[in-house]
C-alpha cells in the first residue's frame, strides 16, 4: 500500500488548511453547544461506556500498589493503630452517649416549636477510582454512579468535612468538583458567632478564599466554617474550612482571607457521599439568582 | 537527500493495527494518575504518538483521526466536548503541512520543529478554557517542553517497532 499511495498524486481530498478550518469549526460547535446548552451528556455517557474499562485498568497498577502497601505493613504500626482507634472509640462513645440524650432533647424542642424536623442523611461509602490530571480542574472520579444512586448535586465529605460536590454521573463512576475548585463556592456559617458568608475555591489544593467580606467582619485565625445549609445543596453543619491568614488593608474595601480546607481534599481514598437532599420549598421566581448556584451549573460564570 | 535517514527507507509499512495500538497506548498513559509535581510535568503521549504519524504518515493519519482522538480524550478528561478536538486538530495540521520539512532534520533538530508545535497545541487548549473559564494554570506549559523532550525517544522507539525482525537479505 506504501507504494500505491505515492501515484495518488490528485484524489487526496480536501487540502489541510481547509480540514483544518472545517474540524476546527466543528470543535469550536461543540463547544459552544456543550458550553452552554448542555445537550451533549448523553453522548458523554455513551462514550465514557467505553472509556470507562480503559481507564479502570489503567488505575489498577496504583490500586496494586495500594494494596501492596497494606500488605507490607508493620505490625508494630497495626498494634499502635488498634490502640489509638480504641481509645478514640472510647472517647467517641461518651459523646455519641451524649448525642443521643441531645437528639432526643433536640427533637424534642424542635417538635414544639414546629420546626421542620431534620433528617439523618444516608451515606453511601465510594473509592476514588482516579484523580483529574489536569492542572486547571480539580476534580476526581468516585466508583459509584447513576447505577448506585448517585444524583448530580450531592455532597461528598470524608470524616472530617466536605470535600467536594457531584457534578456529573456516568453509569459507574461519578465526578466530584472539589471544594477548592476555582470558583466553586460553598455557602459558609462561622461556627463560633454564626456570620453568613460564601466560600470559594482559590483552585490551588486544600486552600480556600473568603472574598467579599468587610474589612470590619467578625472574624479571627483558627474560627471553623460550617455549611449554613441555606441553599438547600449542602446540608447544614458540616465542618467546610478553617480560617488562616487574615489581612485587613485599609486601602482594599475587602479583608483578604485564607482558608483552609478541614477534609484531607486531597489526601483520602474512601470518601462519602450524602445521598438524602433536603427538600426545601420552591425559590421565589423574582430574585435574581445568587452566586450560590453557580456551581449547581457546573461552570464557573464571570 | 543525503542527509536523509537511512534506517527510513527500510521501515514496514504500518498497518491500522500498529497505528491505533500506538494510539491506545498513547492514550492509556495520558490516563496514568498523575500526581503532585508530575502533574505538572505530565506530557501528552497521545498529541506525540498524533504528531509521530501526521508527520511520517501524513495521508493516512490526518486532522480528522487527530479530531476523533481528540473527542475520546475530551470524554476521558471530562473536559468540554471539542476542546482536546481543537488543540489535535491544530497539532495534526501542523505535522502534516511541516511533514516535508521533518523528513529533512535528524532527530534534535526536529525536536525544535516539534516545540512550537506542541506549544501551540498546548496554546489552544489553555485558550479554550480561558476563554470559558477566565484564567489559565501557567504551569500546565511545562508539559509542552517535557512533551517536545520525548520527541527522541518516542520516535526511536516506533522506529524500532516497525523495521522488520527478519534481514531481508537472507532468503
Amino acid at each position: 500500500m506504501e507504494q500505491t499511495q505515492s501515484f495518488r498524486f490528485f484524489n487526496r481530498g480536501p487540502s489541510p488548511a481547509v480540514r483544518l478550518v472545517f474540524f476546527g469549526l466543528l470543535s469550536i460547535l461543540l463547544l459552544f453547544v456543550d458550553a452552554r446548552y448542555k445537550y451533549l451528556e448523553s453522548v458523554r455517557s455513551v462514550i465514557s461506556v467505553l472509556t470507562y474499562p480503559l481507564q479502570r485498568v489503567v488505575a489498577a497498577p496504583a490500586a496494586l500498589w495500594h494494596e501492596a502497601g497494606d500488605f507490607f505493613v508493620l505490625q508494630e504500626k497495626l498494634l499502635h493503630d488498634n490502640t489509638e482507634l480504641r481509645q478514640q472509640r472510647t472517647v467517641d462513645a461518651v459523646q455519641l452517649q451524649q448525642l443521643q440524650a441531645l437528639r432526643a432533647e433536640n427533637q424534642h424542642l424542635r417538635d414544639l416549636l414546629a420546626v421542620q424536623q431534620r433528617a439523618p442523611y444516608p451515606t453511601q461509602l465510594a473509592e476514588i477510582v482516579y484523580v483529574e490530571r489536569d492542572l486547571f480542574k480539580r476534580k476526581l472520579f468516585l466508583d459509584k454512579g447513576a447505577q448506585a444512586n448517585v444524583q448530580a448535586g450531592q455532597v461528598v465529605m470524608d470524616d472530617i468535612g466536605v470535600v467536594g460536590q457531584v457534578t456529573r454521573v456516568y453509569p459507574w463512576l461519578s465526578e466530584v468538583t472539589l471544594i477548592t475548585d476555582k470558583d466553586h463556592a460553598v455557602p459558609v456559617q462561622v461556627l463560633r458567632n454564626g456570620l453568613r458568608t460564601v466560600v470559594f475555591g482559590s483552585g490551588d489544593t486544600s486552600e480556600l478564599m473568603l472574598r467579599y467580606m468587610p474589612n470590619s467582619a467578625d472574624l479571627v485565625e483558627g474560627d471553623i466554617l460550617v455549611t449554613s445549609g441555606i441553599d438547600g445543596t449542602y446540608p447544614s453543619g458540616l465542618p467546610v474550612a478553617k480560617v488562616g491568614h487574615i489581612e485587613r488593608d485599609p486601602a482594599y474595601p475587602f479583608a483578604r482571607i485564607q482558608c483552609s480546607s478541614v477534609a484531607g481534599v486531597d489526601r483520602q481514598r474512601q470518601l462519602l457521599i450524602l445521598s438524602g437532599q433536603q427538600n426545601l420549598p420552591e425559590h421565589p421566581e423574582a430574585v435574581a439568582e445568587g452566586g450560590t448556584d453557580k456551581h449547581k451549573r457546573g461552570r464557573g460564570r464571570r | 537527500m543525503s542527509n536523509f535517514p537511512k534506517d527510513q527507507e527500510f521501515l514496514l509499512p504500518a498497518s491500522n493495527a500498529f497505528i491505533a495500538m500506538t494510539l491506545l497506548v498513547a492514550l492509556l498513559l495520558d490516563w496514568l494518575p498523575w500526581g503532585g509535581v508530575w502533574q505538572a510535568l505530565r506530557p501528552d503521549f497521545v498529541a506525540l504518538v498524533l504528531l509521530y504519524w501526521c508527520t511520517h504518515k501524513p495521508y493516512r493519519i490526518g486532522i480528522g483521526m487527530a479530531w476523533m482522538v481528540g473527542i475520546f480524550a475530551d470524554v476521558a478528561d471530562s473536559s468540554l466536548f471539542g476542546q482536546h478536538a481543537l488543540a489535535y486538530t491544530v497539532l495534526a495540521f501542523g505535522g502534516v503541512v511541516l511533514h516535508r520539512r521533518m523528513q529533512m532534520f535528524d532527530l534534535r533538530q526536529q525536536t525544535l520543529q516539534v516545540f512550537p508545535i506542541l506549544l501551540i497545541t498546548y496554546v489552544t487548549y489553555a485558550l479554550v478554557h480561558w476563554q470559558l473559564h477566565g484564567y489559565v494554570a501557567w504551569a500546565y506549559f511545562f508539559g509542552s517542553i517535557v512533551s517536545a523532550l520525548l520527541w527522541i525517544p518516542l520516535t526511536l522507539l516506533l522506529q524500532v517497532m516497525r523495521v522488520p525482525r527478519a534481514d531481508p537479505n537472507e532468503l
